[in-house]
């Protein structure tokens, strides 16, 4: 059963109608119910399409940050084979927020990292709902420069609200740790790929999505702050969200005409969680296109190419 | 209402309210509340003179004090889209912008500048607490790009100051991606071998302690300087518990091993001067208020590795403001 966000009450409605009418149908032997839920059904895909065709920046958060939108692990399960975890940053702990390891994608080893948002209370917990403390990036800047090391191209898979706001995590360097992230991603001299499935949190996401090629899946978001947090702090007011997300031009949508990634992913009718195999297949085929692309460029042309891209950043395709 | 109350009256009044004096001839220390006449905050480098407080301090002032004679070149920063997400909170993103011009009579948070520190030739990059928080969007990437482009031109170490609020949030996702543009920038001084020096002064938190403020060689703080990823505030709101006394302040990060040292503004000069001097491999400096560098061969004397073609450059052009 799908949890329903906010904006697709409607929805719920007439969802929920057709499936009274199959119950009844089932306690009623007898009874044809079958030409009106059918009905009810194709009146809920026509309204589940328009819901979706033009979502708003906001609804796109929401659906980015719905809880049963695939998650890191999912992708890894479906796409990764021989995938053997590494754990550690070999200076304070193993941060669960951050998973990643060794493994093959179409039978070619690559390193694959990304954010793990857990997916039922108890994971969530663990991972911390995908906010990593300093020892998940630097755990990453170690599996990236193995990667380096042994020639494995590497793909992130971004999803996190931002780094974790906590007291360990400043003592021991958030900052510092999150710089040495995106320092590494654009010093390796393999292939780098960033696939943004979910939340494209601030410096959190940087850390692992300063790449080669970035996409973004339809209705997931990038930006600088939560939609929340720029609200306080500009608006003075947490619950101006919906403004602040307009005002951010935090979709994929957005971030394509801005030059920031390279390609948009598209989602199953009615977002990833609804057709989460779908989606991870649609990643999938975008991230073996990318590697073919890459495939040939040696590693200082990839760096010096990558490093380029981030300095014209801002000065290509803008309108005044 | 009327003509002289609209037109005649605010005439008269700023003719009368032009002063040749400052109009704040006595300046509260932010710390203990002390009453500071303000040649005496201003000799003493917006130091509190009664407790030792850090107050901010404008990079143009900085420069003044660190350059020797207070002389230095201004480098050119390319300037960058405006307002390219046509950005409006409660106010156009433009508008901000104007007004944080006119309070500051700056382009944008950052001054870069080349010249000499104790004889050594530098490049320079300051950032401004007073421009929007000294927020770091497009025109702060581009000044640090451009620095760090200098610096390796020059073959000169880079020294940084940074006080920042972090990301502008009014250029979105393109402030963001500050944060890897000025990684690059801090790889290409890597590269070419030269130092990165960062001074962390109040506050510096946020995208630019994520970013170029945390990957210096050498990191120094000046003291009690908030340095953070996420501020105080957020973290007690998120941890619901009280943080310690000193939390997130520069001697705090010292003690935690995020820093090299906790270096009083007064000193700093100096102790830059020393240890880019080691780092260079060059002669230790001659101490003291230098006069500004004069072209031609006596100015190069002491610097046995310095080329005199690269130094003209530093001196081609004289601080507009002064001082006092």
């Amino acid at each position: 059963m799908t949890q329903y966000l906010d904006f697709e009450k409607p929805l719920a409605v007439i969802e929920g109608k057709a499936e009274e009418l199959r119950m009844l149908a089932r306690s009623n032997e007898g009874m044809n119910v079958a030409d009106e839920a059918a009905a009810l059904d194709a009146k809920a895909k026509t309204l589940l399409d328009n819901l979706y065709k033009n979502l708003t920046p906001w609804r796109k958060c929401q659906v980015a940050r719905h809880p049963e939108r695939p998650h890191c692990g999912a992708y890894i399960d479906r796409l990764f084979t021989d995938f053997t975890p590494l754990a550690g940053d070999r200076n304070f702990a193993d941060d669960l927020a951050v998973m990643g390891g060794l493994a093959r994608f179409n039978g070619q080893p690559v390193m694959v990292i990304g954010h793990e948002k857990g997916s039922d209370t108890k994971s969530r917990i663990e991972r911390n709902f995908g906010m990593s403390r300093p020892e998940g990036y630097r755990k990453a800047v170690r599996l990236l420069n193995l990667a380096g090391r042994f020639k494995l191209p590497v793909i992130t898979l971004v999803d996190t609200p931002g780094a974790y706001p906590g007291k360990g995590a400043e003592e021991r360097g958030q900052s510092e740790a999150i710089a040495r992230s995106t320092e590494a991603c654009l010093q390796i001299q393999v292939p780098l790929i960033s696939i943004i499935i979910g939340e494209g949190g601030s410096g959190g996401a940087v850390a692992f999505a300063s790449a080669d090629r970035v996409a973004m899946l339809e209705h997931s978001i990038y930006s600088v702050i939560t939609p929340e947090g720029c609200a306080s702090i500009l608006w003075k007011d947490a619950e101006k969200m919906r403004e602040a997300a307009e005002a951010m031009r935090l979709t994929a949508q957005d971030l394509k005409k801005l030059g920031v990634i390279d390609q948009i992913i598209p989602e199953p009718r009615g977002g990833a969680h609804r057709g989460p195999e779908t989606a991870i297949d649609a990643v999938g085929q975008t991230i073996a296109d990318m590697l073919e692309e890459l495939r040939n460029e040696d590693g200082a042309t990839l760096v010096k190419q990558r490093r380029q891209k981030f300095l014209d950043m801002g000065s290509k395709g803008l309108t005044a | 209402m009327n003509w002289i109350a609209n037109y005649v009256r605010p005439r008269i009044n700023s003719i009368f309210s032009r002063r040749d004096t400052p109009e704040n001839l006595w300046q509260k220390c932010d710390d203990c509340g002390t009453m500071l006449f303000h040649r005496e905050l201003s000799d003493n480098l917006n130091v509190c003179t009664s407790c030792g407080h850090h107050m901010q301090i404008s990079p143009r002032k900085r420069f003044e004090a660190l350059f020797d004679g207070g002389v230095f070149a201004e480098i050119k920063v390319p300037q960058p889209v405006v307002d390219p997400l046509h950005f409006r909170d409660q106010k156009k993103y433009p508008e901000r912008m104007r007004a944080a011009q006119r309070a500051t009579g700056e382009k944008d948070s950052m001054l870069i500048a080349t010249g000499e520190m104790g004889r050594t030739p530098i490049v320079a990059a300051a950032q401004d607490f007073s421009f929007m928080g000294g927020s770091m969007g497009m025109y702060v990437g581009n000044a640090i790009v451009a620095a760090a482009q200098e610096a390796v031109k020059l073959k000169r170490p880079l020294i940084l100051f940074s006080a920042s609020g972090g990301a502008r949030m009014q250029e979105g996702i393109l402030s963001l991606m500050q944060m890897p543009r000025t990684t690059v920038a801090v790889q290409m001084l890597k590269e070419a071998g030269l130092p990165y020096i960062v001074v962390l002064t109040h506050p510096t938190t946020g995208g630019v302690t994520a970013s170029y403020a945390m990957l210096g060689d050498v990191q120094i703080a000046e003291p009690n300087a908030l340095i953070c990823f996420a501020g105080p505030r957020v973290i007690e709101q998120t941890i619901r518990e009280k943080l310690p006394e000193g939390f997130q302040r520069a001697e705090y990060l010292l003690d935690h091993g995020m820093l090299d040292r906790v270096i009083d503004r007064n000193s700093l000069r100096d102790e830059l001067i020393t240890i880019t001097r080691i780092l260079l491999g060059l002669p230790p400096a001659v101490r003291g208020d230098l006069p500004p560098p004069t072209p031609g061969p006596a100015a190069v004397a002491g610097d046995a590795t310095a080329k005199p073609d690269d130094d003209k450059s530093a001196m081609a052009k004289t601080s507009e403001k002064s001082a006092e």
